[in-house]
């Protein structure tokens, strides 16, 4: 049981200093900006909401907003049941788990650039690997700098390649913490696979799903650089995720005042699916 | 060799393919690669790795980038270790929220903040310095290293503690010389993920520096920008940053997977 301690204050006082100083001045910067307007010359006029309004009305936000939806959306739907599927499949003890752990944890360490520049390279018609084999060898036309659906595609394999690995870890700490005895019991009662699947391994790994699920869903909202660096964006805005298109507005544009409204309502998104996560979790813990 | 480890060798074979190919293309001259397709390298060149090792633009870039993930790392873990000892001992007005709190910064996009980033510190003089980079990441680094710290110090009995007060230990010579050392494996994940997270991060990074602490990530993106397509240096740049990453994961391999597993949320 955790003792009643004011003291604790000054231990996370530290953390609670520096996290502050980052996270508290940009986004009271951001707020600041969110209700103003400018033309310039550093020069700031009240806005109220306008840009609020004028963002949840547009129809460049709400495309954005479909395109994040239905990108994170599909990249969850094929990596956790592939995690899951894949952290079944691996052995549990030997010489070959701590190989195919390392392995598998590679690509989450390629900077995010690189990761994009390498898919680039892996793709291109004519020189990249998967390009020429598509292209050449099957005979199916694939561009990615052409044809939105080419591009969509590469996207979300690009994505599946990169983090499929974090929830594959993740489940397999989660099943190599049921003892030996579980597994037992379920094969003198006859218990088939599914079943095993079913009653044992899947509460087991409950806990470090919902992690899995949560830091996927954060990660793969806030996605920028991958996608960017791969395809731009592009062909047209078929792959601006929200990311990309609130970096066109804020930098490329130096809209200011709709960019930071749109931040806002973007971290707003974020922090709410965040904390259905959250409660419904330490619900369960308790 | 049974039928179902078919599965994860297959997906290892998924992930090397395109790693594979960025280390063939890496050892290609740009004529060879404009040339037309081949699956190996038909005249080995090391004329990439060459350009990158003599220019000192480009080794100055990783140089950089391993010097802000470092002072990053030891920031994170310094700060996190005390207030991850707090959340796992103590209960104190707020500490749930706080928690809370912390975690929703991991959360932020870090397009939101690249702009104030930028404003905030030219304001306190630190923009393009390794400093300016290390603080800038303990806006996530430090929520999943405090995380990941309270999970394994929870797992340690409190009797631990309080044998140590019966002994006549102060506070931080017990901290110091038992308590870190009882959860070191805890410490290596986390400072693993602090190294990760910071090592793969370039949006902020690149927004941050210009000159004196330009990461390897924006000497690469420049790269590809200005001078055409040299796709072999790009390759040969990409394959170099793979390997510090590769080389920690090494060390933390046996722990990895219990790292996020121990963490509650």
């Amino acid at each position: 049981m955790k003792t009643e301690n004011q003291r604790g204050w000054l231990f996370v006082l530290p953390v609670l200093i520096l996290v502050a100083f980052n996270a508290l001045i940009p986004l009271m910067t951001v707020v600041n900006y969110s209700v103003q307007e400018t033309f310039g010359n550093n020069q700031f006029f009240w806005a109220g909401l306008r840009w609020f309004e004028e963002i949840l009305r547009s129809e460049r936000f709400h495309a954005a907003l479909g395109r994040q939806l239905l990108f994170t959306f599909t990249i969850l739907i094929i990596e956790v049941p592939l995690g899951v599927a894949i952290a079944l499949a691996m052995p549990r003890r030997g010489f070959w788990v701590p190989v195919c752990l390392v392995l598998m944890a590679l690509p989450m360490l390629i900077p995010w650039n690189v990761v994009g520049s390498m898919w680039n390279i892996f793709t291109l018609p004519q020189i990249g690997l998967l390009g020429y084999f598509l292209n050449d060898v099957l005979g199916i036309n694939y561009d990615m700098t052409q044809q939105p659906v080419s591009a969509w595609i590469t996207v979300i394999v690009m994505d599946v390649w990169h983090w499929t690995s974090l929830v594959v870890l993740l489940a397999y700490a989660g099943l190599v913490s049921i003892p030996e005895a579980y597994y037992q019991a379920a094969k003198i009662d006859g218990a088939s696979n599914w079943s095993v699947f079913r009653y044992i391994q899947l509460p087991k790994m409950k806990r470090v799903l919902t992690i899995a699920i949560l830091l996927r869903f954060m990660d793969s909202f806030n996605i920028y650089t991958e996608p960017f660096t791969l395809t731009g964006g592009g062909p047209g805005n078929s792959t601006t995720l929200l990311s990309i298109d609130l970096v066109k507005i804020a930098l490329g544009q130096f809209d200011l005042g709709p960019a930071a409204a749109m931040s806002l309502i973007y971290f707003a998104i974020t922090l709410a699916v965040s904390w259905l996560f959250y409660t419904l979790m330490t619900r369960d813990d308790q | 060799m049974k039928p179902r480890s078919l599965v994860p060798l297959i997906y290892i074979l998924f992930l090397m393919l395109p790693i594979y190919w960025l280390v063939a293309m890496s050892f290609k001259t740009t004529n060879e690669i404009l040339g037309g397709f081949s699956l190996f390298p038909q005249e080995w060149t090391l004329a990439n790795y060459r350009a990158i090792f003599t220019d000192p633009t480009w080794y100055w870039g990783y140089i950089n980038s391993i010097l802000y993930v470092s002072i990053n790392t030891v920031i994170s873990l310094a700060a996190a270790l005390p207030a991850a000892y707090a959340f796992s001992r103590y209960r104190f007005l707020g500490d749930k929220h706080l928690f809370f709190w912390l975690l929703t910064n991991r959360m932020a996009p870090a397009a939101v903040f690249a702009l104030p980033f930028f404003q905030l510190y030219s304001a306190v003089g630190l923009f393009d310095t390794h400093l300016a980079v290390a603080l800038a990441h303990c806006l996530f680094n430090i929520p999943l290293a405090v995380w990941i710290l309270e999970g394994f110090m929870s797992g340690v009995p409190k009797e631990l503690d309080e044998t140590a007060y019966v002994d006549g230990y102060s506070f931080p010579r017990f901290f110091a010389t038992i308590f870190i050392p009882t959860i070191k494996a805890g410490v290596g994940v986390a400072a693993f993920f602090c190294f990760m997270f910071s090592w793969v991060e370039l949006l902020l990074a690149k927004t941050l520096t210009a000159v004196e602490a330009k990461p390897i990530a924006a000497t690469m993106t420049r790269t590809a920008s200005s001078a055409g397509y040299e796709l072999g240096l790009l390759a040969a740049a990409g394959v170099l940053t793979i390997i510090p990453g590769a080389i920690v994961i090494y060390f933390v391999r046996n722990y990895i997977a219990k790292g996020f597993a121990l963490g509650r949320v």
